[in-house]
Formats: C-alpha cells, sequence, structure tokens
C-alpha cells in the first residue's frame, strides 16, 4: 500500500487576512463605490491603512471583500488582462461588462477546481455599469451593491433610499450613512473609508482615505444598559 | 503497515471528480470539506406545453441563505426561435450552463446552417450535464419549446446529472413541492377529469396557460421565502417567442 504525502496546502478555503463590506451605487450621472481600508487578522483589526480598490484602467474601478492575498492576486489578473488588450493594439478596450464578466468566469473557474478566490467583488465603470462576483462566480449587475455582512445590514437601506434620478453626491451620502451604520455593527468595520466614483462619461476618482466623522455614541448606553423587563 | 484513514476519506467525497489535481484532493483530505463549492440560490421554474405552444417561466429572485442580494437575476435563457431554458439552483452553475448551451449553439449554426431542434437540444443538454456526472452542475432545469415538423409544444425535465423525461408539464426548483401537484391536478388530473393527459392540455390556450402560470408563481411566492419579486414569463409559438413580467411579493 501507498501512503498519502500530504503537502502544504496553498488553498483557500477558510480566508485569514479579511476585508469587510463592500457598498456600490448606481447614481444617475455615475457609479459610486464605498468601503473601508481594514484588513483583519481574525478578529484583530491588523491593517488598518490599505487600499481595497483598483483601478485597472480609465473609467473602471473594482473593489472587493474577503481574502486581502486573494484580492490582491485578483488585481495583478485584471492588470494582465488589460496590459494584453493594450499591447494588441488594435483600438479595442475592455468595456466594465466584459471585465464583470471575465471577473465572474475567473472565479468560477477556481471554485470548480476547488481553489477558491475568496472573495467578493464589486465592478464599477463608465456607462453607469455596477455588477457583483462572489466567490461562486455568479455574476450580477444591479443597482445597488452590498458584500458581506452589508447585504444584511446596509442593502435594505440603499433600497429605501435609492430611487431614479439619485445623483452621485447624495449616492455617495447614502454610502457614507451605510458605513456609519455597519461600524456600529460589524465587528471587522473601521471608520476610515475610501470612495469611488465613475462618471457616465468615465471620469474616475479614488479618494484617498479619510474619517467617516459624524458619529453617534450619545444613544449607546440604551444599547449596553440591561434591559428592566 | 501504516493506516490508511485518509484514503478512505478520500473515496468517501461522492462528488469529486478524477480529474481534480492533487492538491485540491489533498485539500478535500485535510480540509475535512469545510468549504463546499455547492450554494443553493433558490427560486421556481416551469414549463408547459399545449397543442402548438410551450410556456417557459421563472422567477427572478436570488437569495444567499436569508438575503436577497438581487431581486432581479434571470434564470431563463433564449435558446433559438423554438427553444427556452430555465433554470434553478445554484446561479454561478447556471450562468456556466447557459454560457456553454449558447455558444454550442452558435458554432451548430455556422456548421449546419440551421437553429438546432428542440429534441437535439434536450440531448446536448442532458450530455453536457451528464459531462460534470461526477462534479454536478447544481442547476434543475426545464426545457421548453416547439417542434419544428410539427409545431407541437413539448417540455422537458431534467435532474442536475442529466436524466431527462419529455413532457406536457414539469416544475423545478425551491418552489416545486407548492406547484407541481397543483399543476398535475389542474393539466394532468386524469382521475378527476378521466382523459389522457395530452387531450386535457390541448384544451388549455395559450392565454390560460399564462393566466395558470401567474396563478402558481403568486402562490409559490406567498409560501415559498425562495420564490418571489416577479415573474418571467416567454411564451414559444410557432410565430416566435413573446416575453412578459409581472411582480410577485417581494418580502
Amino acid at each position: 500500500m501507498h501512503s498519502v504525502k500530504l503537502v502544504p496546502c496553498e488553498l483557500t478555503t477558510e480566508p485569514i487576512v479579511t476585508g469587510s463590506s463592500v457598498l456600490g451605487v448606481q447614481c444617475a450621472d455615475g457609479v459610486v463605490l464605498a468601503c473601508d481600508t481594514l484588513a483583519s487578522y481574525g478578529s484583530l483589526a491588523r491593517f488598518q491603512r490599505v487600499t481595497r480598490f483598483h483601478q485597472p484602467a480609465a473609467g473602471v474601478v473594482i473593489a472587493g471583500g474577503g481574502e486581502y492575498s486573494d484580492l490582491q492576486q485578483l488585481f495583478r489578473i485584471t492588470d494582465n488582462v488589460y496590459r494584453q488588450e493594450f499591447c494588441h493594439e488594435d483600438g479595442w478596450e475592455l468595456t466594465p461588462r466584459a471585465l464583470h464578466q471575465y471577473l465572474s468566469r475567473l472565479l468560477y473557474a477556481r471554485r470548480s477546481r476547488l481553489d477558491p478566490l475568496y472573495n467578493t467583488v464589486a465592478v464599477a465603470g463608465k456607462g453607469r455599469f455596477l455588477g457583483m462576483v462572489d466567490m461562486y462566480g455568479t455574476a450580477i449587475e444591479t443597482n445597488l451593491v452590498a458584500t458581506g455582512i452589508g447585504t444584511l445590514l446596509a442593502l435594505p437601506l440603499l433600497r429605501k433610499r435609492w430611487h431614479e434620478g439619485l445623483t452621485m453626491d447624495d449616492g455617495l451620502a447614502c454610502l457614507e450613512d451605510c458605513l456609519r451604520v455597519l461600524y456600529y455593527r460589524d465587528c471587522r468595520a473601521l471608520r476610515t473609508i475610501q470612495v469611488a466614483k465613475v462618471s457616465d462619461s468615465g471620469e474616475t476618482f479614488i479618494s484617498e482615505p479619510y474619517d467617516l466623522g459624524n458619529l453617534q455614541w450619545k444613544v449607546a448606553h440604551a444599547v449596553t444598559e440591561k434591559l428592566m423587563i | 503497515m501504516r493506516p490508511q484513514e485518509d484514503q478512505t476519506r478520500f473515496t468517501e467525497s461522492s462528488w469529486m471528480s478524477s480529474n481534480l489535481g492533487p492538491s485540491a484532493q489533498q485539500a478535500l483530505i485535510s480540509h475535512q470539506r469545510s468549504w463546499s463549492p455547492y450554494v443553493d440560490n433558490g427560486g421556481t421554474v416551469l414549463a408547459l406545453a399545449g397543442r402548438d405552444y410551450a410556456v417557459v417561466a421563472a422567477d427572478t429572485r436570488f437569495s444567499v441563505g436569508f438575503s436577497v442580494p438581487s431581486r432581479n437575476l434571470t434564470k431563463i435563457v433564449r435558446l433559438t426561435d423554438q427553444a427556452v431554458l430555465a433554470s434553478a439552483g445554484m446561479g454561478a452553475d447556471r450562468q456556466y450552463l447557459h454560457k456553454i448551451l449558447r455558444s454550442r449553439l452558435e458554432v451548430y449554426k455556422y456548421q449546419h446552417q440551421k437553429q438546432m431542434s428542440l429534441s437535439a437540444i434536450a440531448q446536448l443538454l442532458s450530455n453536457t450535464l451528464y459531462s460534470r456526472r461526477f462534479f454536478p452542475i447544481y442547476a434543475f432545469n426545464v426545457l421548453g419549446g416547439i417542434d419544428d415538423n410539427t409545431g407541437e409544444g413539448f417540455v422537458f425535465g431534467y435532474d442536475a446529472i442529466g436524466s431527462f423525461e419529455k413532457v406536457k408539464v414539469v416544475c423545478s426548483g425551491s418552489g416545486q413541492t407548492l406547484v407541481q401537484p397543483v399543476l398535475d391536478q389542474q393539466l394532468a388530473g386524469r382521475q378527476k377529469y378521466d382523459l389522457p393527459d395530452d387531450q386535457r392540455m390541448a384544451s388549455l390556450s395559450l392565454d390560460e396557460a399564462i393566466e395558470l402560470t401567474r396563478d402558481v408563481f403568486n402562490s409559490a411566492a406567498e409560501r415559498d421565502i425562495l420564490t418571489g419579486d416577479a415573474v418571467e414569463i416567454y411564451a414559444v409559438t410557432g410565430s416566435g417567442v413573446r416575453y412578459e413580467r409581472h411582480s410577485l411579493r417581494q418580502d
């Protein structure tokens, strides 16, 4: 009988350094993404000023949660795709929708090899494109994106406040409010955040990390004090 | 001799394919399958056929556990002018399957200078599903359309690994247990009406079929939390495919 030789396992089936929720909203004049700048090591707030955004080309921004090393790998792969496309020099470039589909195929292929990239990724692009891909490779195009615990805490708020004709500034205010709620209740969230805006025509802006501010702790006693029933 | 526990656990992984790499196989051993490549995204799909039409319908809710990340994700793909496919189950596997089938049909079109017939698509789908027999595509399909020779409507129901059956009425997905008995009673109720299936179905007009479809989806949305938001209905007739969409309850 032969024995099975166990080698150190290189597969991510349990995330180690993780990012939390990513939020996105499609507005009348463009798309806005937002997330905090924390990469947690379990319950330790390990890396507090990392970016979870990436801009592979003009008019496209991706942002992700989940295993941070997998996210960096995903960003590198995306860069390679754009580099190859650039080298063709044929005047064509990847549309945001094409990148979204590419990422869904990538993540699906990896999960089918049982070697997943442990991420949920949001894609924002010119032409008011907003989509997300989960670690299984499900591609979703929606007007609202919220990943991780944001699906539970932020998505209902976003759905309530979203309307046709929402401007990017209003959209950004919505996302900041949602991140505030997440900061109150998500133990893996941080008050330092970053936002990205992609306008209809493709003007792209990724902010520097900034403090969420305007946090309200006066009501905290109502939550922490024991209720007398 | 050393105990071979790992080997035993290795052979127990029922869904594992032999074409997985050694690292993936060892991952299964060392991680006790803590991560699953499968997720159930719910949803209900339905297909029913009349004398000269077929109706294919599905809800648009995409669920993950108790969350609804999207209220508007289609489960249906229009394969040809005569065939429409709807799939419940896992969203990622569904999108993969629909992509594969669409590309296979495109190649067929260029090679044969014609669209693939309904019965050929039915067999192709079965073969595609069976090609992943040991790492199944977690999608539960219903295929509806009209026979290009006779113009008669037919639907096909599938399991995840490619077994299929040519029928007149079929429903799959999370609302199957709620919807299928109603369809059986209404459309194939031989006990009550003492009529063969095809005669019961022949008496049902397209408009009545669509009305029935809307009713059963509204009913499923009442009790099945994974079904809701909206229902998409494709009506396949000799003159092409008609699409309509109606709201369902969103809670």
